[in-house]
């Protein structure tokens, strides 16, 4: 007997998800988003079609308020691995002056990821797109199909999502429908944390604890990553160890100080820790449900 | 538990390599909410330490607010998912939640337990390996626990833990609880259903949950953690035979063939005999080839990528099977389905069917019966409704490779998808394949194949030429029915590229297409028999596969397989209608010998080596064949000497 890992038994069914959307999908699309499970969906990925390269192009929705870190990251990744990287602004948003500060949370995420998500997948005419979302992640998640369909208008309607069995998915659309595939869908938070540790997964050093510029507001720590933050007076930044547990939009996104330097250490405070992974997202705060709500609207 | 180990603080990285090691789980649970199932699963989640500070304020609010515990803490509400079911108070989907311990990684499936959800509990039973059914230790065996463990063994759920919960509210009686369990053990004998492990506990006090109770100290078994984390499932699947079902064909270069999928049961490792389901060919594995390098073996769960030492025709949905214990292949089954759409089963209308990777259309016929899934009564039907579950016979478009459910879940298990829709509308399970007799009742006919032969006196056969093209088939095949025209019998020539100028004009060159020019020339090669006919196929017919499929289309003693066996460099060289040097010179695709295999017959009736024998001396030895195996009635013997 032969006793697989839950880790082997992970990864080896994110590969049978991808094996089978490529297979029967004509225009498939990773959603790039820098993160860490961006990273372990890419390496899965890599994994699924080797030798082969991968057989489908990345998108980053890039807000332009992502961490400077992220998209140098992203830019010199894409350029180590020769992967094929769509970069999609959406430049209704841009001319709009859209941006956190000035239009607060709920609407600059609307514009500048929801709907430049949309404008992206309607451009390119992808039929499906993978995503790293986990069930694990938020309650309304836990429901959340592997692959999940999306209506010509991208509206995920509870109604027409189709029971998955065994490992058997019905990917089959008509024209203009889309398809989103969560292949991290079984992972949790400690499991890609364990895959990047055991798989030695280069991540966007965010994540791990250094000095770095942030100002406190409403009790969470917003780092300030360019001139655009604007102080409020008698704010100065002060230089605290902190990390990052999930990466966004930087002034939608908490730090937490932290001593943990290394993964180890991260994956270690991680287990000590007694507050969840989203905490640090500002706009689940917004309301109970609000995920819910903003999938049915088409964010991720 | 896990998250509170020691080795956290003082050793992080022995703490990583420990759970490197850990193993997976997949369980469903099932009961209502009346049962305490949400308290049970949030109690697991709390007490592996998986609730955090953040959630537990939120929870502590909650419980206050709407929670029916009163001060205490409500576990139900931190599994309680969309908003619309949270206001109704009970969950309408199948939840997946998460958890882990020291030893294993948990997920899961959280279904209603309610009737009109059976829906969705057939789905959440289909990944798992255990199912914990929940009962209330002061009701017992209800009609609900009946119909969850009649799903719980349908879905070939082979490892059941029942829940007596509540057992605060009975006072922790043995007694009752050992009267549950014998009521439980007869039901269960009764549906065929082992491996029942049952645990007194209550979920609301955290008795039996993680360790093992003090106020029941007569009862010595585990505790429900206990038993899951020691509970030993993985060698379910390993044990049986290799399957995988083939999802995508990798072809990064001409140097690079493999076949990629996930094996679905068993083991392998190179050197290994596999055959190709449906088509039957057969081959030896080269390399499991992942991206961490290749592997010395690979067993079931694993996705891998197969190489083969020869070119063998594989296509995605084909399945790879250890040949030596293969799957069957078959188009008309009986199936139990498990109906999921609003839009009920309909008889006769072709539904697209998934099974593994491979998806054909499906007919249904109407329902033999239905099933009461709260008495198991079998009751007529003419159609299922959404949840009903019953047994149906399908007929597929072709062929497929597959294992009863009950062998395999991943090769006998599929999905029905409405082909307008695209929606998933049903579930089903293989029983046995059927074989066409049972199905299509053939009209008895007064003059038969028999009475039709007796006149022509002569007992009608084919002749079945094989054989590269240019081999000399058609030559000899012409050979034989002139002299046996010329003899008074009577016989028809089917050649291949007259059969294609007509009935098969719009069939191609590709394998599928071979396939189907071959089964339409078997099946009217069996009416012919039938007509009393002395009937000569010359075709090239590549496969072993269909050149059986025609064997058994007749009757013993009725089919000759003819090899003129001439070897592919003197067939090119004599290359009579200028074919090979299309061929090569690539103006030609799918030629069999050049870029489309040849399967030389194992055990023809005749082999006839056209580099040794003249035409004219193969006919001989073909006619003196069919005189040995008594073709022609035993009076005509003169008559043949003079051939």
């Amino acid at each position: 007997m032969h006793p697989l890992t839950h880790l082997q038994r992970l990864e080896a069914e994110s590969i049978h998800i991808f094996r089978e959307v490529v297979a029967e999908c004509e225009n498939p699309v990773m959603l790039y988003s820098i993160g860490k499970d961006s990273s372990v969906m890419l390496h899965l990925a890599v994994k699924a079609f080797y030798p082969a390269p991968l057989p489908f192009r990345l998108l980053h929705v890039d807000t332009t308020w992502k961490f400077r870190e992220m998209i140098s990251f992203r830019d010199q990744l894409t350029k180590q691995l020769g992967l094929d990287l769509i970069v999609h602004i959406n430049q209704d948003g841009i001319a709009q002056g859209v941006g956190p500060f000035s239009h607060g949370s709920a609407v600059h995420t609307d514009v500048m990821k929801t709907q430049g998500l949309r404008q992206a997948l309607n451009h390119y005419g992808f039929d499906a797109a993978f995503g790293g979302a986990r069930r694990d992640e938020e309650k309304s998640r836990a429901k959340e199909r592997i692959i999940s369909f999306r209506s010509a208008a991208h509206r995920w309607d509870p109604k027409r999502q189709r029971p998955e069995l065994w490992s058997c998915y019905n990917t089959r659309i008509n024209k203009g429908e889309s398809l989103r595939v969560f292949p991290l869908s079984n992972w949790t938070e400690l499991d890609i944390w364990q895959y990047i540790h055991q798989q030695n997964i280069p991540i966007v050093p965010l994540y791990l604890a250094a000095k770095r510029p942030v100002v406190r507001r409403n009790g969470t720590l917003i780092m300030v990553d360019d001139e655009r933050m604007p102080l409020e007076p008698g704010e100065t930044p002060e230089m605290l160890n902190v990390r990052f547990r999930t990466l966004g939009c930087y002034p939608l996104t908490g730090a937490v100080e932290s001593n943990a330097a290394t993964l180890p250490e991260v994956i270690q405070e991680m287990l000590l820790a007694r507050n969840s992974e989203r905490e640090g997202r500002v706009i689940d705060h917004d309301s109970s449900g609000s995920m819910e709500k903003k999938k049915q609207e088409g964010y991720f | 538990m896990s998250h509170s180990s020691d080795l956290i603080g003082s050793d992080i990285l022995g703490y990583l390599r420990a759970h490197e090691h850990k193993s997976l789980l997949r369980f469903i649970t099932c009961g209502s909410v009346d049962d305490g199932k949400s308290t049970l699963i949030g109690r697991l989640l709390y007490e592996s330490k998986l609730v955090y500070e953040d959630q537990l304020a939120a929870l502590e609010a909650d419980s206050k607010k709407v929670g029916t515990q009163g001060d205490n803490l409500d576990f139900a509400l931190l599994v309680d998912g969309l908003a619309a079911e949270r206001e109704q108070g009970i969950t309408i989907d199948v939840a997946y939640r998460f958890f882990s311990t020291e030893r294993r990684k948990f997920i899961v499936a959280d279904t209603p337990g309610h009737e009109q959800y059976t829906r969705n509990m057939v789905t959440g039973a289909s990944t798992a390996d255990l199912a914990v059914i929940l009962l209330d230790a002061r009701k017992g065996v209800l009609t609900q626990t009946r119909r969850h463990s009649y799903i719980v063994s349908l879905l070939g759920i082979r490892h059941v833990v029942v829940a007596v919960n509540k057992m605060d509210m009975v006072e922790w009686s043995q007694e009752r609880f050992d009267q549950i369990v014998a009521e439980y053990h007869s039901f269960a004998a009764q549906i065929g259903l082992h491996g029942i492990t049952c645990i007194p506990m209550s979920a609301l006090c955290g008795e039996n949950i993680t360790s093992h109770s003090a106020v029941m100290p007569w009862y010595t078994g585990p505790s429900l953690m206990e038993h899951l984390e020691t509970v030993v499932v993985e060698q379910d699947n390993q044990a049986k035979p290799f399957r995988l079902p083939v999802q995508w064909v990798n072809r990064p270069n001409q140097d690079f063939r493999g076949f990629a999928g996930m094996i679905a049961s068993g083991r392998i490792a190179p050197g290994d005999r596999l055959r190709a389901l449906p088509s039957g060919h057969e081959a030896i594995l080269s390399r499991i080839v992942t991206h961490d390098g290749d592997l010395p073996q690979a067993v079931a769960g694993q996705s891998v990528t197969l190489t083969l030492d020869r070119e063998i025709d594989v296509s995605r949905g084909d399945v790879l099977v250890a040949a030596a214990q293969p799957a069957s292949v078959a188009d008309q089954f009986q199936a139990t389905l498990i109906w999921m759409h609003e839009q009920p089963l309909l008889a006769g209308r072709p539904y697209l069917l998934k099974v593994g990777a491979r998806t054909v259309t499906a007919t249904l016929s109407a329902p033999r019966h239905k099933i009461n899934v709260n008495t198991l009564e079998k009751l007529p039907a003419r159609q299922l409704e959404l949840n009903e579950i019953g047994v149906c016979n399908l007929n597929l478009d072709r062929s497929i490779a597959f294992d009863p459910y009950a062998d395999n879940r991943e090769t006998g298990g599929f999905i029905l998808i409405d082909r307008l829709s695209n929606d998933t509308v049903g579930a089903g399970l293989l029983q046995f394949a059927l074989r066409r007799a049972d199905n299509i009742h053939w009209q008895a006919l007064d003059v038969n194949k028999r009475s039709r032969s007796t006149l022509k006196h002569q007992r009608a056969c084919v002749l079945w030429f094989t054989g590269l093209s240019g081999s000399g088939k058609s030559t000899i095949a012409n050979l034989v029915e002139k002299r046996l025209h010329a003899n008074g019998r009577h016989t028809y020539l089917l050649d291949g590229d007259n059969v294609r100028h007509g009935l098969n004009k719009d069939l191609g060159f590709t394998d599928a297409d071979r396939v189907e020019n071959i089964r339409r020339v078997a099946e009217v090669s069996r009416l012919m028999v039938d007509a009393g006919l002395l009937t000569l196929v010359s075709f090239i017919s590549p496969f072993r596969a269909e050149r059986q499929l025609a064997r058994d289309l007749l009757g013993d003693g009725e089919f000759f397989e003819v090899f003129i066996d001439t070897p592919l460099a003197e067939a090119e060289r004599r290359d009579p209608k200028g074919l090979y040097r299309k061929a090569r010179a690539g103006e030609l695709k799918h030629f069999t010998g050049i870029d489309s295999p040849y399967e030389a017959p194992e055990n023809p009736e005749i082999r006839i080596d056209t580099t040794e024998l003249s035409a004219e001396l193969a006919a001989e030895r073909i006619i003196a064949l069919l005189h040995d195996k008594g073709v022609f009635d035993s009076d005509d013997d003169s008559a043949l000497a003079a051939l």
